[in-house]
């Protein structure tokens, strides 16, 4: 609970998946800390484990599918880890609000946008519905959503994907919670609103202190708008630094192949070099370094599992690879 | 809202026509001479000739169309072959013992289907989903007059709970609910059975649904996501699978009013039919048919009760 | 062409999946026993179902007559298993005449589209919006009670059912390209109808003849118990238990016998039909 104690500290989590009846590890002993007004962003493919581990902190892996294996998460300092699911539902939506990819289906078609938008005041802080959809009026109006008051009692078919993806924010952020996931919140969305949504969820974070974890596979947004980056793969994170750092200097070759595939304005098209291969099935992936089958540098030790280590003085660009992680500047 | 029952009755019209339309056929499809399928061999050319020209069966096929559509729009349904009296009387004096069975029935059926589909959707393989699988079997298969005589045998006659004739013999609002129990429940289960199978797997795939997920990420109570943001949207195919079987539903009842010896539709169809009034027959039909449509535009005007998306579309 | 070997496997899949389920090998013993106790009626039963007199009227069951005698003292096992004789004749000829035309009808109605989809799709809703078992009631009534009429009015009752799944079929097989391709070799209509859009059709139709099998029993016996059964003195389910829902009061055994025989039934073909669905059903767990 001290100042220090950060608004979300991940420890060493490992969550595992069931597949035909066999559990793998999708989540490796994945580490890091989000302060408060700090953005830290999960990059990877589909299938490298960024949203298990957003789904893991919320207590949301789905049951007799999913658990976490080992671990531990803190929130301001306090474990929240191990809790059953009727005291994660205290936590959830209370002290950390969560908003999805897809708006279209993240709310309920049967339900008003104002009292979805209150329910969390209702079970968290209490209020009456009158009261909290009175609050919900004023989250929409946080939220720019236009004319919020004729609008509270409407439906989410009423809305735009972009105005759906604001009520999801207000209906996060409804309990004033110090942490907010947020997993894919532009994917779905036009470029131009992606911008806007992006920009609404900074000017939020200043404002009320918020801790952010952006989880991401679009490198574009990350540079706008994250202060740190953990690159993961094949549910290991290869690469951890400041964003600064990460771009300047790739390091881990996963990185640099994600780079290279990003499309940017000052490049051409055609130097675009997509990452060869695909993620490998969990079942499929092979001892070692996860990498190594689609990595050109692979080298014989690669079939050890190399760990983090730092390749600056700092001690804050950390890299898990044999080849890249030696190079120690 | 008005706009919106007056589109939905509009648009039931054509179904309407349709039905009335294949209700006269049918009725009309009989082989040989209707009057002498009524009369008999024995009866007079005379008689023979007065019944068809009573019938209206020496005109012309369109034309005894044209007739019956003119007397159905003014509320005629006819007159009895064998009692002369007015079809629409005899419909009317029985018509709220069929309403009341049918009501009471859907009632039992959402009742007892909404939460016995949710609690086995919520445990499979529970206690709850298993009851449900009996429940479903039972309903869907047993022909309504089998169930009603094995219930009047358990219940009327080995436990004398409840009367054998269903027919309530005082306004007591007791014994009417007692008479109405053993019928009730017979056309019940059967609603049931449709309402447990859709709400099942209904909510099955409710609680796969991302917004059930955003649920739960606001902390929404296991209870609350699943009665309130999962079941809202479980009822819109609830709706649909009650209005689909209206008809199941009002085709039983004509069987369990014959089991249970209560007043009703059932009873003067079956009259009518021992005693060949096709009259009769065709009158009551046209009632079917009637129930039928109202049936479809009252399940319309229940969807946009429980889909915002319909009333704004 | 290669749709159709496309479309093999699955098939194949389909009824290996099915062979394992314990709902369709319980329901297929039952059904199983019923056919036997149809075909084999005269040598099963142990009297002649229509004698009457062979004791005491509405006796109890007795060594003898192990389900007691009816009102004419007739032997009610015997009577039970000649009925089966009707019930199964009965729903399996409806059905499979409401299979055959309703599909017929259905893929004509899926391949040519326009106009004449248009016009079998609407009097197909307005059929399906009639509660079946009324419909069934009114066409024996006008077309008089006979075996033939009955099994007509049933399987006209269940036609527009199937109707409206080989519609839907075969626009599924046209959204997949398969009816041009056909097309595109030089098939005549006919054959690309028949020969082509009929056979992958088939699972699906086959499976829903079995759920209806049961609406057709069901349906023959409720007619019988009405009074609108083949004519007595011929042994029917429905018309026992019509016999005996008289004398309720006396014995009730005689409407409970029957009424089980028809229980048994509905459960064993509901198994099976259930399981076949279940089976071809490519979302259900296996």
């Amino acid at each position: 609970m001290s100042a220090a104690s950060p608004a979300l500290s991940v420890d060493t989590l490992t969550t595992e998946i069931r597949s035909r009846g066999t559990w793998y590890q999708a989540v490796r002993a994945v580490s890091f800390q989000v302060h408060a007004r700090e953005t830290v962003a999960l990059v990877g493919e589909s299938g490298c484990g960024k949203s298990l581990t957003a789904l893991s902190i919320m207590g949301l892996l789905p049951l007799g599918v999913g658990r976490i294996a080992g671990g531990a998460i803190a929130l301001d300092g306090e474990a929240v880890s191990g809790r059953s699911d009727a005291q994660m539902e205290k936590i959830r939506g209370n002290r950390i609000g969560m908003v999805f990819q897809e708006p279209m289906t993240s709310l309920n078609p049967v339900l008003s946008v104002g009292f979805q938008i209150a329910e969390p005041l209702i079970y968290h802080r209490g209020l009456s519905r009158r009261a909290a959809e009175a609050r919900a009026i004023e989250l929409m109006h946080l939220v720019r959503i236009p004319s919020a008051a004729e609008r509270v009692g409407a439906y989410p078919h009423q809305f735009s994907g972009g105005m759906r993806q604001r009520v999801m924010i207000a209906l996060a952020l409804a309990c004033a919670p110090k942490v907010l996931i947020a997993d894919e919140p532009t994917t779905a969305l036009d470029v131009t609103i992606q911008a806007q949504v992006l920009a609404l969820i900074a000017g939020l974070q200043k404002s009320a202190d918020l801790a952010v974890l952006l989880i991401t596979h679009n490198l574009g947004v990350v540079a706008s708008v994250a202060d740190r980056v953990l690159v993961m793969y094949g549910g290991d994170v290869v690469e951890s630094a400041a964003v600064r750092d990460l771009f300047a200097r790739p390091t881990h070759p996963y990185t640099s192949a994600l780079l290279a595939a990003m499309p940017r304005a000052d490049r051409s098209s055609a130097v675009i070099a997509p990452i060869p291969g695909q993620v490998p099935t969990l079942a499929d992936m092979p001892a070692g370094c996860r990498f190594q089958s689609r990595c050109p540098l692979r080298e014989e030790r690669c079939a050890q599992r190399p760990s983090l280590t730092a390749i600056d003085a700092a001690g804050t660009h950390q890299v898990r690879c044999w080849v890249r992680g030696g190079a120690s500047s | 809202m008005l706009l919106f029952i007056a589109k939905r009755l509009l648009l039931a019209i054509p179904t309407l026509f349709g039905v009335l339309t294949l209700v006269f056929f049918l009725v009309r499809i009989v082989p040989g001479d209707p009057a002498l399928v009524v009369l008999g061999d024995q009866a007079s050319p005379a008689a023979l000739d007065a019944l068809r020209e009573r019938l209206g069966l020496n005109k012309p096929v369109l034309v005894q169309y044209a007739d019956y559509l003119t007397s159905i729009a003014h509320g005629d349904l006819g007159r009895s072959l064998t009692t002369n009296r007015p079809v629409m009387g005899d419909m009317l004096s029985v018509l709220p013992y069929t309403i009341e069975l049918t009501l009471a029935s859907l009632v039992i059926g959402l009742l007892g289907g909404v939460p016995l589909g949710v609690m086995a959707a919520v445990k499979r393989n529970g206690i709850a989903d298993w009851l449900a699988r009996i429940v479903s079997l039972i309903g869907l298969s047993f022909p309504a007059f089998v169930s009603g005589v094995l219930l009047l045998v358990l219940f009327a006659i080995q436990v004398r709970w409840f009367p054998v004739i269903s027919a309530p013999r005082s306004g007591d609002a007791l014994e009417r609910l007692r008479a109405l129990a053993l019928p009730a429940i017979n056309l019940g289960v059967i609603m049931i059975a449709y309402v447990t199978r859709v709400t099942r797997s209904g909510m099955l795939s409710a609680l796969g649904e991302d917004y059930v997920r955003t649920a739960r990420a606001k902390g929404v109570p296991a209870r609350a996501v699943v009665w309130r943001h999962a079941l809202r949207n479980v009822l819109i195919p609830v709706v649909t699978i009650v209005g689909l079987n209206l008809g199941v539903l009002i085709g039983n009842s004509v069987l369990t009013e014959i089991v249970f010896s209560r007043p009703g539709l059932g009873k003067i169809i079956v009259n009518a039919l021992n005693t060949r009034d096709y009259a009769t027959l065709q009158g009551m039909m046209v009632v079917f048919a009637f129930a039928i449509v109202v049936a479809n535009v009252l399940t319309d005007l229940v969807y946009g009760l429980v889909d915002p998306r319909v009333k704004t579309a | 062409m290669s749709a159709a070997t496309t479309v093999g496997p699955a098939r194949v899949s389909t009824w290996t999946r099915a062979r394992g389920n314990p709902a369709i090998i319980a329901g297929s013993i039952i059904c199983l026993i019923l056919v036997i106790m149809a075909l084999f009626a005269p040598w099963i039963a142990p009297y002649d179902p229509n004698k009457q007199m062979l004791g005491p009227q509405l006796a109890d069951p007795s060594r003898a007559h192990w389900l007691g005698l009816d009102s004419f003292g007739r032997d009610v096992f015997s009577r039970i298993i000649w009925g089966a004789r009707i019930s199964l004749w009965v729903g399996v000829v409806a059905t499979v005449m409401a299979m055959i035309a309703g599909s017929a009808i259905g893929i004509v109605a899926g391949y040519f589209g326009g106009a004449i989809d248009r016009v079998i799709s609407g009097v197909t809703d307005i059929l399906l919006s009639f509660p079946q078992l009324v419909m069934g009631l009114l066409l024996v009534a006008v077309l008089g009670a006979s075996i033939g009429n009955i099994i007509l009015a049933i399987a006209i009752t269940a036609v527009p059912a199937f109707i409206r799944l080989a519609r839907g079929s075969t626009l599924a097989m046209r959204e997949r390209d398969f009816i041009d391709a056909g097309r595109a070799l030089g098939f005549s209509d006919m054959r690309i109808m028949f020969a082509h859009v009929a056979p992958n059709i088939l699972d699906e139709i086959i499976v829903m003849g079995s759920l209806w099998l049961a609406t057709a029993i069901r349906t023959e016996s409720t007619l019988a118990f009405i009074g609108l059964g083949v004519p007595p003195p011929t042994a029917t389910w429905g018309g026992i238990i019509r016999e005996g829902f008289e004398y309720l009061n006396d014995n009730y055994l005689l409407a409970v016998f029957p009424s089980l025989a028809i229980l048994i039934t509905m459960i064993g073909l509901n198994l099976i039909g259930d399981g076949l669905r279940d089976a071809t059903d490519p979302r259900a767990p296996q």
